[in-house]
């Protein structure tokens, strides 16, 4: 079959088993535009803004676990999409992103919307490629599905110069069933030695915590990390990433750790003998300061990164593998072995966990007549029933969901945790609603963050992707009016905004339904009324207390022993902000 | 400590410059860089010395071996290698210098490879070290400029680095 270069990246998606392209035309990608305009195979979803379609395949990719695809042109197409593969890269989401290139006898010669997106991605991609040969471009492609897809997942650009989409120059076509990259082969199975010690050292521990990330997620191992911690009965805590990857309503699940994870995570951390990691990578905003990180234990680490391992924190037993097969070694052995957890060491540690459990680190003012963030989260949580998809922003109300909404499934709770990203959880939860139509869909946003991507409630109204938006509006960029209030004397340089836009109108103009809520007893109505709106995507602009802050917390440079608490219930009301 | 790290990548535009960034984005330092394809010319070779505390330097090889363009990698610091460097000078020489240049380079094994009235052309390879003694060696206000390669190296003994 003899296929122009254009016809051949839209046909090797095809062959690819790509569902949703999302994107953007432009010059550079028109022939592309044309061939997708000549099949129905694969359906696109045209964005308002390119960051918004990088954001929507990547929630795409964390709700499916499939890979996201992207398409841009050159030049500002392709620099506006580089925020979404940074927020990719970070967390680890399989991607591929193709752009437009300006011609190849034009390259580097600064010719119109040109730029070095294969420099200028390097550093936030696990691999690009730029396509000088179109005899090459089904292998290249299926190389970048290959790559963003194994070993430790990640964004993938393919920048494709306009001159290989040429209509008129035809070559053969073939998608390759498999590729193999010789300079690429990631470890699968662990060091059977390792594996070995570590469930000798897992055996012999006094007070053992189990600490799991997002790579049970990306790595699909909840089911074994479930069976391995009930199995064990140990104590067990997610990052933020890995939320999800183990029940939240279990009883062995203590909680997030972390700069806003609970007292008896952090705790249980500090205290703790035996700590086994899967799939997290220590991450700053989890150890807080190192030289206080943990002090009395050993330290095993599974993860598919060598890179990873002993980055930040040197660890005693580390195992490279593929977090699935090293668990379901580790059950093996657990079951085989004569030793058993020390039953004794174990009743105690979790009465000294009980006894950290009952301060209450997530206690908040209930009485209080501002509608409280917790509580907006809470009703959520009873609205859905524990099963939404909840896709998040960045900010205050971000740890508001984390901590109030336990999740019971892997791939529920998406969240921008490594780059951080404003904007991400609009467009994100459109991603989510295409994989899963029926679900129900809600991104928990706040005023700031939710007009960094605005423009694709009109994405949402094209596509009928009828998402829940529940708008914490506080009036502030909270999480830095918080910094602010507790590191610089609540000087709020910049942290709020003279004008907000009025959301219920602005909803309304995208064609959606918008909601002003301002009543604590109005919260669940609103709520049951707009996820009884099936069809609808509602914006829910929820007033709450704008003095509301997040607790508990690791301050810089404290350890996981030190969380500032909650002062007292019913005090934050009175605070005056200026 | 100083490092010398041997890389096998595929021989593909780009392959340098991420190297190269990873280096710079990471804020691992570079004290040289050589690289030029291999017999197989599919691959190329790089020599790259670096310094840092074993922790960084831990982390740069692992680092180095995610790149999808890079094959293989030793550390040459980790066992017995032999390790050299290109340097060529361009020397005035006039007069009585021509002999003491000319002899200079003779117990240095250096070859005069360029001559004109006025100049030589000294080539030398060696360690690092001995390339610094011959300059130290010689008159610096008669260097008109130097070039050298930066170290490479290989191992000894039956291992070798390749596919
Ligand atoms: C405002 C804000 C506050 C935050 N506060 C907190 C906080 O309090 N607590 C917290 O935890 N985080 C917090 N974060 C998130 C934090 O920045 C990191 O993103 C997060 O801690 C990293 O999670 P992780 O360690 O699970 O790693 P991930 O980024 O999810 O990385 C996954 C790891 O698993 C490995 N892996 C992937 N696939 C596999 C596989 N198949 N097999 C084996 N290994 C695999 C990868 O190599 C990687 O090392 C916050 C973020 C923001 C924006
Ligand atoms: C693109 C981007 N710019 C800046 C920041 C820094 N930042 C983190 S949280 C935050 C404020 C978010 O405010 P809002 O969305 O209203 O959430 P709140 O904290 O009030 O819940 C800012 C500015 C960021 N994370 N991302
Ligand atoms: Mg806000």
């Amino acid at each position: 079959m003899e296929l122009s270069g254009a016809q051949i990246l839209v046909q090797s998606l095809i062959d690819e088993g790509v569902e949703y392209i999302f994107g953007y035309p432009g010059g550079a990608v028109l022939h592309l535009y044309d061939a997708l305009f000549q099949q129905d195979e694969i359906k696109h979803i045209l964005v308002r803004h390119e960051q918004g379609a990088t954001h929507a395949a990547d929630g795409y990719a964390r709700a499916t676990g499939k890979p996201g695809v992207v398409l841009v042109t050159s030049g500002p197409g392709a620099t506006n999409a580089v925020t979404g593969i940074a927020t990719a890269y970070l967390d680890s989401i399989p991607m591929v992103i193709i752009s437009g290139q300006v011609s190849l006898p034009v390259i580097g010669s600064d010719a119109f919307q040109e730029v070095d997106m294969i420099g200028i991605t390097r550093p936030c991609v696990k691999h690009n490629y730029l396509v000088k040969d179109v005899t090459k471009l089904a292998e290249t492609i299926k190389k970048a599905f290959y790559v963003a897809t194994t070993g430790r997942p990640g964004p993938v650009v393919v920048d494709v110069p306009k001159d290989i989409t040429a209509p008129h120059i035809k070559v053969p076509y073939k998608y390759p069933k498999k590729v193999t990259i010789r300079s690429y082969n990631p470890v699968v199975t662990g060091h059977k030695g390792q594996i070995k010690k570590a469930v000798d050292l897992l055996l012999s521990a006094q007070k053992p915590i189990i600490y799991s990330g997002g790579g049970v997620i990306l790595g699909e191992a909840s089911k074994e990390l479930t069976e391995f911690t009930n199995k064990l009965g140990y104590p067990i805590t997610n990052t933020l990433m890995g939320l999800g990857a183990f029940p939240g309503t279990d009883k062995q699940f203590i909680g997030m750790l972390g700069m806003h994870g609970t007292y008896e995570a952090n705790m249980a951390m500090h205290e703790s003998d035996v700590i086994i990691a899967i799939g997290a990578r220590f991450d700053d905003r989890v150890t807080g300061k190192l030289d206080l990180f943990c002090p009395y234990a050993k330290i095993i680490h599974i993860d598919i990164d060598p890179a990873s391992i002993s980055k930040t924190v040197k660890v005693d037993i580390p195992i490279v593998g593929d977090i699935k097969p090293v668990l379901e070694q580790m059950l093996e052995l657990i079951k085989e072995s004569n030793k058993k957890p020390d039953k004794k060491a174990l009743e105690l540690w979790w009465s000294q966990i009980g006894q950290w459990r009952a301060v209450n680190c997530l206690e908040y003012d209930r009485e209080s007549p501002l509608i409280k963030p917790q509580y907006v989260i809470e009703q959520l949580y009873e609205v859905t029933k524990g099963d939404a998809y909840v896709t998040s922003d960045v900010g205050q109300h971000q740890m508001w969901a984390a901590q109030y909404y336990p999740f019971d499934k892997p791939r529920r709770w998406i969240n921008s945790g490594g780059l951080g990203t404003m904007g991400f959880g609009m467009p994100a939860a459109i991603g989510v609603k295409l994989a899963f139509p029926d679900a129900d869909v809600a991104c928990v946003t706040g005023e700031a963050s939710i007009q960094m991507c605005i423009q694709e409630l009109s994405t949402a109204f094209q596509y009928k992707t009828p998402i829940k938006i529940i708008n914490l509006n506080n009036r502030y960029m909270g999480m830095v009016r918080q910094w602010q209030e507790f590191s610089y004397e609540s000087r709020y340089s910049h942290s709020y905004m003279d004008t907000i836009p009025e959301f219920v109108k602005l909803a309304e103009a995208y064609g959606h339904v918008g909601m002003r809520i301002e009543k604590p007893e109005e919260v669940r109505p609103a709520l049951e009324a707009a996820f009884a709106m099936k069809d609808r995507t509602v914006f829910l602009d929820i007033m709450t207390d704008r003095t509301e802050n997040v607790y508990p917390m690791i301050e810089a440079g404290k350890g996981h022993h030190d969380m500032k608490l909650r002062v007292a219930i019913g005090t934050s009301t009175d605070r005056e902000l200026a | 400590m100083r490092h010398i790290i041997s890389i096998l990548m595929e021989n593909e535009s780009g392959a340098l410059s991420r190297v190269a960034g990873l280096f710079s984005a990471r804020g691992y330092n570079i004290e040289s860089l050589t690289v030029a394809p291999t017999q197989d010319p599919s691959l190329s070779r790089m020599t790259l010395v670096t310094r840092g505390s074993e922790e960084i330097i831990e982390q740069i090889t692992k680092q180095l071996n995610k790149l999808i363009d890079v094959v293989k990698l030793i550390d040459l610091a980790e066992s017995f290698h032999i390790e050299r460097e290109l340097m060529m000078v361009k020397i005035k020489a006039t007069g009585e210098m021509r002999d003491e240049i000319r002899s200079m380079a003779d117990i240095f094994r250096g070859k005069i490879i360029d001559v004109t009235p006025t100049t030589y052309i000294v080539e030398m390879t060696g360690p690092s070290e001995k390339l610094d003694a011959f300059i130290a060696a010689i008159d610096p206000d008669s260097v008109i400029e130097a070039v050298r390669s930066g170290p490479t190296g290989i191992s000894r003994g039956e291992k070798g680095l390749h596919l």
